[in-house]
């Protein structure tokens, strides 16, 4: 039993079953509830060391990506500026034919609207699902601040004819409410028919689908080509002896420290049209000096550019792996009668395998979201959807559309995210 | 690696293809940030190697690329002496930039460390609850493509107490873009997941003992912390925190997004070089670079070689 000479008989007792639930510490508190308080305040204190960070993460990170996620779905730009015809639309169902009621009410937001200087929000936000008609707005709310006189029907009209547009005023019901989502279906090209149905944009219209498609396959050739580059450097650098091995490192580590800025512009001195490569390719004679390869400012310079970038985070999990494979498996297979091929394909190559899944979703997850390498040497066949990101963000300003290609960007990347922290788990993530 | 004494003849030839195989990857890795070096001092303003260059004609080598980087921005700088250094140290473009970069990446780099060994510490006791989905969330800013965590900060930064109207706060507390403290603490955000990473790894063999051990000798929490568990660490702390530093000093699209134009960083004037015209000054900040880096990564390395001494973990 518990005494003060010797407090871990009772620890004893617990572990081997033969409390009787009386037993005390050595200051006489119920042994259970001690040892339940003590570990709460080991993990309390294990959070509390946690804690400052986690705070900082989640105020400078979770919550402003939280925030602009909302945008993509949330826009009261037209909603909070017209409101009599906000309540004209949720009173009356999508199909009937806009009344007097609704003109008028169309009529006095305009007014207030032009008056306090909010047209351009309201106009903005119909511009995004009817492109041009930014300017009805604005111009027709510096005519109905000189006032406007019933009918307004019929005064409206007379301002601008697109008023009586339909695709206008479904568009005008589709803002009505600040909740939308047409960004999304934007997003995946599709759009809203006047009455409502979602149906594909026009064919030359259709951008973000094929920018979706691209981004991924581009992707895929990278982690691919890193693949097929960084498989024998990491058997190399995981077979030699450390000495050696440690020196070529060096070629591998360096990239990997070097600035992207750094390595995108040497890549874009090599690759230029009078650049170093075609330079000797010409000298080689292997090409005429007219016939200079185009080989930057398109898709392969993406390729050539990223693989290169992207080529140390597939070779160092792929070594840290290799590392640990026992060579006498392989021996053993070949004594056993398999060809070098065989054994390599049988017994070697499956052992790596841990190592190539962290390494082909590290690079396919980074390349999925690249923005300044493509940016600089893709020319515009080689831009990925972060680089419309970019645009609508920086020029067009559309930035409900910003943050819905952004949110399914983003939730790309947090499923393989989660496939990586399934397989390989985060703490397995090494670097250098 | 040898050829094996019971490899058959295809198999030697296979194994010799396979050195060159390997030789010219790593020719691949490694070319690329060579050849900007020569090229830096190239006299003419071409980015390639020009006749003079290849027979070593000194005339075809100069440094006016490097003077330009000094000069360029500098309100005289025909003058001489101290006039010129003063004139280039408060007006040069490139230098105002290496400036902020430091500052930013200097204070990003202490609070992303101070706060990344605390979680790693917390992170690495066996009492933590939810420890994996709190190191997901700590290092995904890693993982999210940079572009969406710059859009997510240019609406926070634009004005970061939006979100207090919630609970009737006011709404209006100043802004965070475009000043020093808003690019500091993005840094600061994407340098974290490095600490956390390499902090961890490096408490993975701690001996917890050893904190009990000093607490038995009567050390206090702050003198066991000190004394015995920050010595043991600091070799993976010094290593995060480096990698904190790279990834501000290397950082551009939160810096386009967030920073206003007293905060321009080298690689913000790279990127306005590279997009308007590329001349081979551009090079030769490059060359600064790679140099740069690699002095980061030899201190790195000898870094986690004392650490793998010091921790008794041998290197396989």
């Amino acid at each position: 039993m518990a005494n003060a000479l010797d407090p871990h008989a009772a620890v004893v007792a617990t572990a081997t079953g033969l409390t009787d639930g009386g037993l005390r510490t050595a200051d006489g508190k119920p042994l259970a509830r001690a040892l339940a308080r003590s570990q709460s305040l080991a993990r309390r204190r294990a959070f509390l060391l946690v804690l400052p960070l986690l705070a900082f993460i989640l105020i400078t990170f979770v919550v402003p990506i939280g925030q602009m996620l909302q945008r993509s779905f949330y826009n009261d730009g037209f909603s909070a500026h017209m409101p009599a015809l906000s309540q004209w639309f949720a009173d009356n169902p999508r199909g009937t034919e806009p009344d007097d009621a609704a003109w008028t009410a169309l009529a006095t937001d305009l007014q207030a609207s032009a008056e306090a200087r909010t047209i351009g929000i309201v106009g903005t936000r119909i511009n995004y699902d009817v492109p041009g008609t930014r300017s009805l707005f604005t111009s027709t709310g510096r005519q109905v601040r000189r006032g406007l006189e019933p009918p307004y029907q019929a005064a409206l009209l007379d301002i601008d004819e697109e008023w009586g547009d339909p695709r206008l005023w479904s568009a005008m019901r589709d803002a009505s409410t600040p909740l939308t989502s047409n960004f999304y279906l934007a997003a995946v090209d599709r759009t809203r028919a006047d009455d409502g149905s979602v149906v594909q944009v026009e064919e030359r219209q259709q951008v973000y689908v094929m920018l979706f498609m691209r981004t991924f396959w581009l992707s895929l050739v990278i982690t691919f080509v890193t693949f097929v580059l960084g498989f024998p450097i990491a058997h190399l650098l995981a077979t030699l002896p450390m000495r050696k091995s440690n020196m070529l490192m060096i070629l591998v580590l360096l990239p990997f420290w070097t600035s992207l800025l750094v390595r995108t512009t040497s890549w874009m001195v090599l690759l230029q049209q009078q650049g170093v490569i075609n330079d000797i390719l010409v000298w080689m004679g292997v090409i005429g000096g007219s016939q200079r390869l185009q080989m930057i400012y398109n898709q392969t310079g993406t390729i050539i550019a990223m693989t290169h970038i992207l080529l140390p985070f597939m070779i160092l999990p792929l070594y840290s792996v290799m590392r640990t494979i026992n060579p006498s498996y392989v021996r053993a297979a070949r004594s056993l009668g398999a060809t070098s091929w065989t054994a390599f394909r049988r017994v070697y190559f499956p052992q790596t395998l841990p190592g190539l899944g962290a390494g082909a979703l590290l690079v396919f997850i980074l390349a999925v979201g690249y923005y300044i390498t493509p940016a600089l040497v893709g020319g515009s066949s080689g831009q990925l959807i972060s680089n419309m990101i970019a645009m609508h963000m920086t020029d067009t300003l559309n930035w409900s559309m910003a943050a819905a290609l952004a949110a399914l960007l983003l939730g790309a990347v947090l499923l393989l995210y989660w496939v990586y922290d399934r397989m390989v788990g985060i703490d397995n993530l090494k670097l250098g | 690696m040898a050829v094996p004494t019971y490899a058959t003849p295809l198999e030697r030839v296979w194994h010799y293809a396979y050195l060159v195989i390997c030789g010219l990857i790593f020719f691949f890795l490694i070319a690329p940030i060579v050849v900007i070096i020569p090229l830096s001092f190239n006299a003419e303003p071409y980015f390639t190697f020009t006749d003079r260059m290849l027979s070593f004609d000194p005339e075809g080598y100069s440094t006016r690329w490097y003077e330009s980087l000094l000069t360029f921005g500098m309100q005289n700088p025909d003058t001489t002496g101290w006039a010129f250094w003063s004139d280039a140290w408060a007006n040069a473009n490139w230098i105002k930039a290496a400036k902020n970069s430091i500052i930013i990446g200097v204070c990003s780099t202490l609070l992303a460390t101070v706060l990344g060994t605390l979680a790693a510490l917390g992170l690495s006791r066996p009492e933590m609850p939810f420890r994996r989905a709190i190191m997901a969330i700590l290092i995904s800013p890693m993982i999210v493509p940079l572009i969406i965590t710059a859009t997510g900060m240019f609406f926070f930064y634009s004005n970061p107490c939006e979100l207090l109207g919630l609970f009737g706060l006011p709404t209006n507390c100043g802004r965070l873009a475009g000043t020093y403290a808003g690019v500091i603490l993005a840094h600061a955000t994407l340098g974290i997941p490095f600490v956390i990473i390499t902090v961890t790894a490096t408490l993975v063999g701690f001996d917890q003992s050893l904190n009990r051990a000093a607490a038995s000798l009567g050390a206090n929490p702050r003198t066991t912390f000190f004394r015995v568990t920050m010595p043991l660490i600091l070799p993976g702390v010094i290593s995060g925190a480096l990698f904190a530093f790279v990834t501000s000093f290397d950082e551009v699209v939160a810096v386009l997004f967030i920073a206003g134009p007293d905060q321009q960083t080298i690689p913000r004037q790279m990127w306005n070089g590279i997009r308007e015209q590329i001349s081979p000054a551009i090079l030769a900040v490059a060359t600064l670079l790679v140099i740069f880096s690699i002095g980061l990564l030899t201190t790195v390395e000898l870094l986690r070689r004392r650490s793998e001494r010091i921790r008794g973990v041998t290197p396989r």
